[in-house]
């Protein structure tokens, strides 16, 4: 029952905080917007692979949203069904960045000494390798031709986790020297609570937004990935029609056909501007100062 | 005969916040004598700032002044004065030091520079030579070296040398009036004791009016010679010092004293107020202090008490009066 | 009343703190705390008392062990701190405290205040399950003036004013049952009509579980109010200059530091500032704790200045009285 109220009690603080912004109120929609396609989308939106020769290039209209592409398809039924395969991956390989750059930077900032220096030797040699090229090495040794959405994730969160770990890192440093967590040493709480418990509650505003970036930012490296070709298919998704619209569809000479590559492109920074405008109801969630209570 | 150079009457600021406004000065009335030092006490969210604030028509967003005027010299009303006329009153005829100002100093700049860019903010023409003599005459004042502080850095000199440079800076346009938010409370005990003692010999060197605000009473015995009480928004005891501190008459104010220990008389009887300072956006009816008053009555729940003069100089706002 | 035996005992403890000098990395050591020797007694109250810059702070994190000293020891029941066994540290951690001077900081924002005392209590297993945590902190809370303690419980700190903040620091500290306190500058940030209240309360709560308390200030005032019964230190620039009996260093001082700073004390009567006799010191200045004066650190400024010897060699701390040391020329 209490942890019912205080659920009740978030939601509803969640929900006063989002309604003092328009801006930060329209991310969150445009996010949820974007949930409820890969959730559910697929779900209600039919999909056919057919092709249709008579009706390629379609310009947009009742029946076709956002036009056809250069089979006759339905482009609106793509990005649907596109979502849910490139936000599920993306999102896996931020959680797994994200968890592995707490672990790694938390302590690194806190214990420092000879761990730091050892753990951030690690870090700067994750982030001296080029990004992109050490992606690609990865996709075409290890995948192997996979479509496993884990081991998918698994590569992207390779080349993603260091530079958050010093993000959060520096962080940390700042956090330490605060009077809390002096109190929490004097009271001998040790290390694990102390960085779990003390410091990460209040790095979580920090946490989530980085969160969110990750995830553009992985879906940034898998249509980089798609486009080279490295990626198999094995499903619609963005990155795959970005690359079919790149070197079949011929979308990018054409003003025509454009929109075939306009769309996922679209759909991709839209995303993108909804986390940003949605971040600033998440930093005044989690400051208790900003959300204006009484002193 | 003493004369009056700033009137206040009927002062009100509130402040607008999202979901509550607070009342933080209610129907202020102060008169500020030429050539005094007053002293304004109180504790924290009494409004002094916000007095010292309104003064100058200065009061930061959200806040607002709702009623009231501030004569100047008898004859101009600051709060109905445009920018450009207020303009010509700040920092030449009025001049306020805001809190913890010593960090206000822009640490890449020289304190040379500093006097620099204040005379060329108002006036524009001055010649090189003016500032330095100037700035010389100044830091005299204030009991600095001009040769070794005119070319430093504020981070090479301690907290009270930047202090009083700041005085110094104050002082640049001759202001008759000179108000100071709790400029010692960043200030160890002997660096404050200097600084007073140069406020004291400025004051009389120069004939200037001080107004002190702090929440350090004991501080305001070295230099005021009437001090002004505050407490939630209002004005509760005006008086000269000396009866402040001997002879109180508001409870607050007795209170007050007795809760602070000092070095020299007695510990016994010292005690602090029970309960805690009214929201002031929702004050309680009647006298602000009587939830916490020992003298309180049925009647200080209902009437509000106003400021009465009860003596020549001595002014109380308390029912029992 | 006093028990003699020392429950802390500091032996010539030095620190330094590393400050950068060039911007290829090199640093040099800024010494802030100079051969410190100070025994605490249990049960004891200890005003330690000087300036911004003196090393009072540091001196104190140093007693509760956050920092290790540079040099000399740290003594807790006779066992130096530092060469304890982990078993034997954790029991010192746990019995030598610190309260901290911005209540708006010593709190975890993101927790309750039933959150904030219960780890410790779980952590050192004060506690076996929520039920008696409840409890504990339920008489915790009522101890320290915040009642009804359920309403308390649940309320974040910024709920909180910064009394009550104190009042919560208070109870977390009492629940690991500390035999010693410090408490640095507990009350400066509180309005003045507050302190009183919760400098009280520490009293009474030294008195009825038993702990020595060293209380941090700058304000002689406070010093003489809560360590009335106990002693006063005094520092100047990294050194205790001056340690007596409370009333007896306020009411006569004999380090002419000392006697300067009580001199110029403000204090609420307008008659006594206007007539007292303020001791003139040579030069208004503090010098630089990276560079400190020669021979006895105070003698640039002092009054009592005897060329050849102040400014050559360095006083000691010597016993003048039956309770009585001060390191002064002027006395040996």
């Amino acid at each position: 029952m209490i942890m019912l109220k205080s659920f009740m009690d978030s939601l509803s603080l969640f929900i006063k905080v989002i309604k003092r912004s328009k801006l930060s109120m329209l991310g969150f929609i445009i996010l949820l917007g974007y949930l409820v396609m890969a959730t559910v989308g697929p779900e209600i939106i039919p999909y056919s692979e057919k092709s249709n020769p008579k009706e390629i290039f379609l310009p947009p209209s009742w029946e076709h949203p956002l036009g056809t592409d250069y089979a006759g398809r339905d482009v609106l039924q793509q990005i649907v069904h596109g979502s849910r395969p490139i936000l599920l991956v993306a999102t896996l390989t931020a959680l797994i960045s994200v968890m592995v750059a707490i672990a790694v930077g938390m302590v690194a900032g806190f214990k420092g000494g000879i761990v730091d220096a050892v753990l951030m030797v690690v870090v700067d040699i994750m982030l001296t390798i080029p990004g992109f090229p050490l992606l690609i090495v990865l996709a075409t040794t290890l995948l192997k031709g996979s479509t496993n959405p884990f081991a998918l994730a698994f590569i992207l969160s390779i080349t993603s986790w260091a530079s958050l770990a010093r993000a959060i890192r520096s962080q940390v440093l700042t956090l330490r020297e605060r009077d809390f967590i002096e109190a929490a040493k004097l009271l001998d709480l040790g290390t694990f609570h102390i960085i779990i418990r003390e410091l990460l509650p209040n790095m979580m505003a920090y946490v989530i937004i980085n969160f969110m970036l990750s995830i553009i930012n992985a879906i940034y490296n898998m249509v980089g990935l798609f486009i080279i070709g490295l990626l198999p298919f094995e499903a619609q998704n963005w990155g795959l029609m970005i690359q079919l619209g790149i070197t079949h569809a011929g979308s990018l000479f054409s003003a025509r056909t454009a929109y075939y590559l306009i769309t996922p492109i679209v759909a991709i920074v839209l995303l993108q501007v909804g986390i940003v405008l949605f971040s600033r109801s998440i930093e005044e969630y989690f400051n208790p100062r900003l959300r204006g209570s009484r002193k | 005969m003493k004369k009056e150079i700033l009137e206040i009457e009927n002062l009100s600021v509130e402040y607008k916040l999202e979901e509550r406004t607070i009342k933080a000065l209610e129907n202020v009335d102060l008169r500020v004598y030429k050539g005094e030092a007053l002293g304004i006490a109180g504790e924290s969210g009494c409004g002094k700032s916000t007095l010292a604030y309104a003064i100058l028509n200065s009061v930061p967003y959200p806040g607002k002044i709702t009623s009231g005027k501030v004569v100047y010299d008898n004859t101009i009303n600051i709060l109905k004065l445009s920018d450009k006329e207020i303009s010509k009153i700040k920092w030449k005829e009025i001049a306020l030091v805001p809190q913890a100002s010593q960090n206000i100093l822009n640490p890449v700049l020289k304190i040379y520079d500093h006097f620099e860019e204040t005379f060329k903010a108002h006036e524009p023409s001055i010649k090189r030579g003016d500032i330095k003599s100037k700035a010389k005459e100044l830091l005299e004042m204030v009991r600095l070296d001009p040769k070794r502080v005119l070319n430093s850095y504020p981070h090479e000199l301690s907290g009270g040398m930047r202090q009083r440079v700041i005085i110094a800076l104050s002082l640049i346009f001759n202001p008759k009036v000179l108000i100071l938010d709790e400029p010692t409370s960043a200030l160890d005990v002997l660096t404050q004791y200097y600084f007073m003692r140069v406020l004291n010999s400025l004051k009389r060197k120069l004939n200037i009016t001080i107004i002190f605000i702090t929440h350090d009473m004991a501080v305001l015995a070295e230099i005021a010679d009437r001090i002004a009480i505050m407490y939630a928004g209002k004005i509760v005891e005006v008086a000269p010092s000396e009866d402040i501190f001997l002879k109180p008459k508001h409870p607050y104010t007795e209170a007050l004293i007795k809760a602070i220990p000092s070095v020299t008389g007695n510990l016994e009887g010292l005690k602090s107020i029970p309960g805690q300072p009214p929201d002031l956006a929702s004050p309680p009816p009647g006298c602000r202090f009587a939830p916490r008053c020992p003298y309180a009555d049925n009647k200080c729940q209902k009437v509000e008490p106003k400021l009465k003069k009860i003596d020549n100089e001595h002014m109380v706002a308390c029912l029992r009066w | 009343m006093m028990n003699n035996s020392s429950i802390l005992e500091l032996k010539k403890v030095t620190f330094a703190y590393l400050k950068r000098v060039s911007i290829l990395g090199k640093t040099k050591p800024v010494y802030v705390l100079d051969k410190i020797n100070l025994n605490i007694h249990e049960n004891e109250i200890i005003a330690l008392v000087g300036e911004s810059g003196c090393g009072k702070t540091t001196l104190g994190k140093i007693i509760a062990g956050l920092y290790r000293p540079w040099k000399g020891e740290i003594l807790y029941q006779g066992k130096n701190v530092w060469k304890m066994s982990k078993q034997e540290f954790k029991e010192y951690r746990r019995h030598v405290q610190m309260i901290h001077q911005n209540p708006f900081e010593s709190l975890n924002p993101s927790h309750t205040v039933f959150d904030i005392i219960s780890f410790p209590l779980f952590r050192h297993k004060i506690v076996k399950n929520r039920e008696e945590a409840e409890q504990k902190i339920r008489e915790l809370l009522e101890i320290v003036g915040l009642s009804p303690p359920e309403i308390f419980m649940s309320k974040y700190p910024h709920e909180l004013s910064g009394g009550q903040r104190q009042r919560v620091v208070i109870a977390r500290t009492l629940s690991v049952e500390p035999k010693v306190l410090i408490a640095d500058e507990p009350v400066s940030m509180l309005d003045v009509s507050l302190r009183l209240d919760l400098l009280n309360l520490m009293l009474n709560l030294q008195k009825e579980f038993g702990m020595a308390i060293i209380f941090i200030t700058h304000d002689f005032g406070l010093a003489r109010y809560f360590a009335k019964n106990g002693r006063t230190v005094v520092m100047y620039l990294g050194q205790i200059i001056e340690i007596g009996n409370t009333e007896d260093v306020i009411l006569n001082p004999y380090h002419p530091y000392t006697k300067a700073l009580l001199s110029v004390v403000p204090v609420p009567d307008p008659n006594y500032a206007k007539t007292r006799k303020v001791i003139e010191l040579r030069s208004w200045d503090i010098p630089s704790i990276e560079n400190p004066p020669t021979g006895c650190r105070f003698h640039p400024r002092c009054p009592y200045y005897i060329e050849g010897k102040c400014n050559k060699q360095e006083p000691e701390l010597r016993k003048i009285d039956k309770n009585r040391l001060v390191a002064c020329h002027i006395f040996s």
